[in-house]
C-alpha cells in the first residue's frame, strides 16, 4: 500500500471517535468485507459523536482505492439517522409527541 | 484558572498551554482540539460532571468544573437533576446556520414580513466570517473592502433591529421528524420547530489525512488554527508545518508568520502550487519553502507533535525512499480542503450526490437551491465548497425564492426580480471567472431543472416535506 510501513498502520487513526485504525480497515478488507456500508457497521466508522464528519471521506477513499471502485459508488448507500450530533439524553424526556401530527408514542402505562 | 469573557473553554485551556484534552476511547491516545468549530469530537471533556461536552462551543463562566476524559465516557456517579424546558415554535422560515449564507438570508427574510428563526450552534453568529481577518474583494453590495468579522458584526447589528426574527444561539438541530418537525436543543431547552420553509446552511468541515500519529495534539485543521489565532487572538503554536498549498494553506502560513509563529515549510503533494501566485509570492518573500511533490510521512511526539517527517513522492504519489526531511514543529496544519456538512440534508431525506468538485456529498437542487425535499433549501458551503461571497449570494437566492413563494402581489414580483438578478450575477458574472471554473462545474452537476426535480421527487419521494 503506497509504501506505507507495516506497523505504522496501527498508529494511523481513521475514525477518531471510535479509534478505528488503518490496520483495522485493511484487516477487515482482507477478511472479505466488500461493501462500504458493511465495513462502516462492522468497525463502527462514523458511528461516534462526530457522525462521520472527520472520517467518512478518508475511509471511503481508502476503501474505494483498495476495491478499485469510484467514490461515488462507495458512498451511494450512505444514510444518516438522527441525532446527527450528540445530545444529552435528558432532552428526550420532555418531548411532547403530539406536536404537529407526530404520532403519540404508546408508553405502556402512566407517565 | 482565569479566562476572558467570551472565550470558549477550549480556547481558555489552549491559551494556558493545555495540549491534551482527553485520552481516546479504546486506545487511550492523547487528543486535543482539531476543528474548533463544533464539527469533530476531539475537544470533548467532562464539564460540570457531563462527559462528551464540546468545549469549543461552551463559553467559559465563573465556577465551571472541567476535567479530562479518559477512555469511553461513563455516566456521572451522581445523577444530575436539572430541568429541561420544552418549547414549540411555529415559524415561516427556519434558518439553520448563522454564517454568511444564513445571515444574508435572515436579513432579507426578516425584512419581508415573514417570521424567521435562525439557529446556530456557536454562542455567537457569524460562522466562519468570525475568523476571516482579510478584506473582501468586490462591490460594496457584497461587502468589498470589509473584513470578514466586520461583515458578521454588520449583519448581526442589522438583524437585532428587525421585529420578525428570533435568534437562537448555542442551539443545535439534531434531526427532522415526521410532519416536518425540526428538533433542536440549547442548554436547558428543547425546541420543536414547525417551519414552512427551511434553509439549511450548515457549512463545512475540514478534510483530514491518514498518516501515522495523525491524531496527536498539534495536528489540526488550518481553519482550527485560524479560529484560535484570528477569532480569539491566541498563538496556536511556536513552529508550524503546513500541509497543502491551496489558498487556505498559503493564507494560514502568512497569518502564522504575522502572529509570530515560525513556519518551517509548506508541503504540497502535487507538482504545482495550488493557490494564487499573489499569496505564494508573499510566503516566498518570508523565505518559507514551498515543497511541491512532497507529502507528510508521519509525526511523532509524546503528548503533542514534536517532529514531522515529510517525504518526496513520485508521479504516482508513492514516497521516494531516502528523500525524508525532518522538521521540529509543534503544529501540523492540514489545509487540504473542506467537505460540505450535509448530515442534516441527508437525514431529512434529500437526494444526495457525491461531487468531487464540491468536496463531498451534496443535495441535488434547483437553480433556486431547493432540494428534493419540498421547501428545504441548501446554501453556502453545505451546497458545495466555494467561499463567503458565493455563500452570501446563495443565501440571497434561497431567501428571495421563499419570499416570492410566500408573499403576494407586488412583494412577490419584487422578490422574483431580485431572485433573477442574484441568479444572473452569480452564474453569469461571478462564477464566470476562470479561477472558479472547478466549483462552477461542480455546481452545474448538482443543479437540475424544475422538470427534472419533479421527476426526481416522483422517483425518490422524500419522507417529509415543508410547507
Amino acid at each position: 500500500m503506497g509504501g506505507e510501513e507495516v506497523g505504522m498502520e496501527k498508529a494511523t487513526i481513521i475514525c477518531r471517535c471510535n479509534d478505528v485504525t488503518l490496520e483495522d480497515i485493511n484487516k477487515a478488507i482482507e477478511a472479505g468485507i466488500d461493501d462500504f456500508e458493511l465495513l462502516r457497521k462492522y468497525l463502527k466508522i462514523g458511528f461516534g459523536p462526530c457522525q462521520g464528519r472527520g472520517c467518512l471521506l478518508i475511509a471511503a477513499r481508502i476503501f474505494a482505492r483498495r476495491m478499485s471502485k469510484s467514490l461515488g459508488d462507495v458512498l451511494a448507500n450512505y444514510s444518516v439517522r438522527p441525532p446527527i450530533t450528540p445530545i444529552p439524553a435528558k432532552y428526550f424526556t420532555t418531548v411532547n409527541p403530539s406536536f404537529q401530527g407526530g404520532k403519540k408514542a404508546n408508553r405502556g402505562g402512566e407517565s | 484558572m482565569e479566562a476572558y469573557e467570551g472565550e470558549s473553554i477550549a480556547i481558555a485551556l489552549y491559551a494556558i498551554g493545555i495540549d491534551v484534552f482527553s485520552w481516546s476511547p479504546k486506545l487511550g491516545r492523547p487528543r486535543g482540539p482539531l476543528c474548533m468549530i463544533g464539527k469533530c469530537s476531539s475537544c470533548f471533556m467532562i464539564v460540570d460532571g457531563v462527559p462528551n461536552t464540546k468545549t469549543c462551543r461552551f463559553p467559559v463562566r465563573e465556577g465551571l468544573r472541567v476535567e479530562r476524559q479518559r477512555g469511553r465516557s461513563t455516566p456521572p456517579p451522581e445523577p444530575i437533576i436539572d430541568e429541561v424546558e420544552s418549547l414549540e415554535i411555529k415559524t415561516d422560515v427556519l434558518i439553520i446556520g448563522g454564517g454568511p449564507a444564513g445571515l444574508e438570508a435572515a436579513s432579507i427574510l426578516s425584512k419581508s414580513g415573514l417570521s424567521v428563526v435562525i439557529v446556530d450552534e456557536h454562542f455567537k453568529l457569524g460562522g466562519q466570517l468570525l475568523k476571516q481577518t482579510h478584506k473582501f474583494f468586490g462591490s460594496v453590495d457584497l461587502f468589498g473592502g470589509m473584513r470578514g468579522f466586520q461583515i458578521a458584526e454588520a449583519y448581526v447589528k442589522n438583524l437585532l433591529s428587525q421585529p420578525n426574527i428570533r435568534v437562537l444561539t448555542e442551539t443545535v438541530v439534531y434531526g427532522v421528524f415526521r410532519g416536518g418537525v425540526v428538533s433542536a436543543v440549547s442548554p436547558g431547552k428543547h425546541y420543536l420547530i414547525k417551519p414552512r420553509a427551511v434553509i439549511a446552511a450548515t457549512g463545512a468541515q475540514e478534510r483530514l489525512l491518514e498518516f501515522p500519529n495523525n491524531d496527536l495534539p498539534g495536528v489540526m485543521g488550518a481553519g482550527g488554527a485560524q479560529t484560535i489565532m484570528n477569532e480569539y487572538g491566541v498563538k496556536p503554536g511556536e513552529r508550524a508545518l503546513v500541509v497543502g498549498s491551496g489558498n487556505v494553506g498559503l493564507i494560514i502560513a502568512y497569518q502564522l508568520l504575522q502572529a509570530g509563529v515560525r513556519v518551517e515549510a509548506i508541503v504540497e503533494i502535487l507538482i504545482e502550487i495550488g493557490g494564487w501566485f499573489v499569496h505564494a509570492a508573499k510566503i516566498r518573500r518570508y523565505g518559507v519553502p514551498i515543497l511541491t511533490g512532497h507529502t507528510i510521512k508521519y509525526v511523532v511526539g509524546d503528548s503533542r507533535v514534536e517532529k514531522a517527517v515529510v517525504v518526496a513522492v513520485d508521479d504516482k504519489f508513492n514516497p521516494i525512499p531516502g528523500s525524508e526531511r525532518e522538521y521540529n514543529v509543534d503544529l501540523v496544519l492540514l489545509a487540504i480542503g473542506l467537505e460540505p456538512d450535509t448530515r442534516l440534508h441527508a437525514q431529512v431525506g434529500a437526494l444526495m450526490k457525491y461531487i468531487p468538485e464540491l468536496g463531498g456529498l451534496v443535495p441535488l437542487r434547483t437553480r433556486e437551491l431547493e432540494t428534493t425535499v419540498r421547501n428545504l433549501y441548501v446554501a453556502g458551503d453545505s451546497s458545495g465548497i466555494e467561499e463567503a461571497t458565493t455563500a452570501i449570494l446563495e443565501g440571497r437566492i434561497a431567501a428571495y425564492s421563499i419570499v416570492s413563494k410566500y408573499s403576494d402581489g407586488e412583494k412577490a414580483i419584487a422578490a422574483e426580480m431580485e431572485l433573477d438578478k442574484a441568479l444572473k450575477f452569480l452564474w453569469d458574472e461571478y462564477r464566470s471567472s476562470p479561477l472558479l471554473s472547478r466549483a462552477r462545474r461542480g455546481k452545474e452537476l448538482a443543479t437540475v431543472s424544475k422538470e427534472e426535480m419533479e421527476e426526481l421527487r416522483r422517483k425518490y419521494p422524500p419522507p417529509v416535506e415543508f410547507g
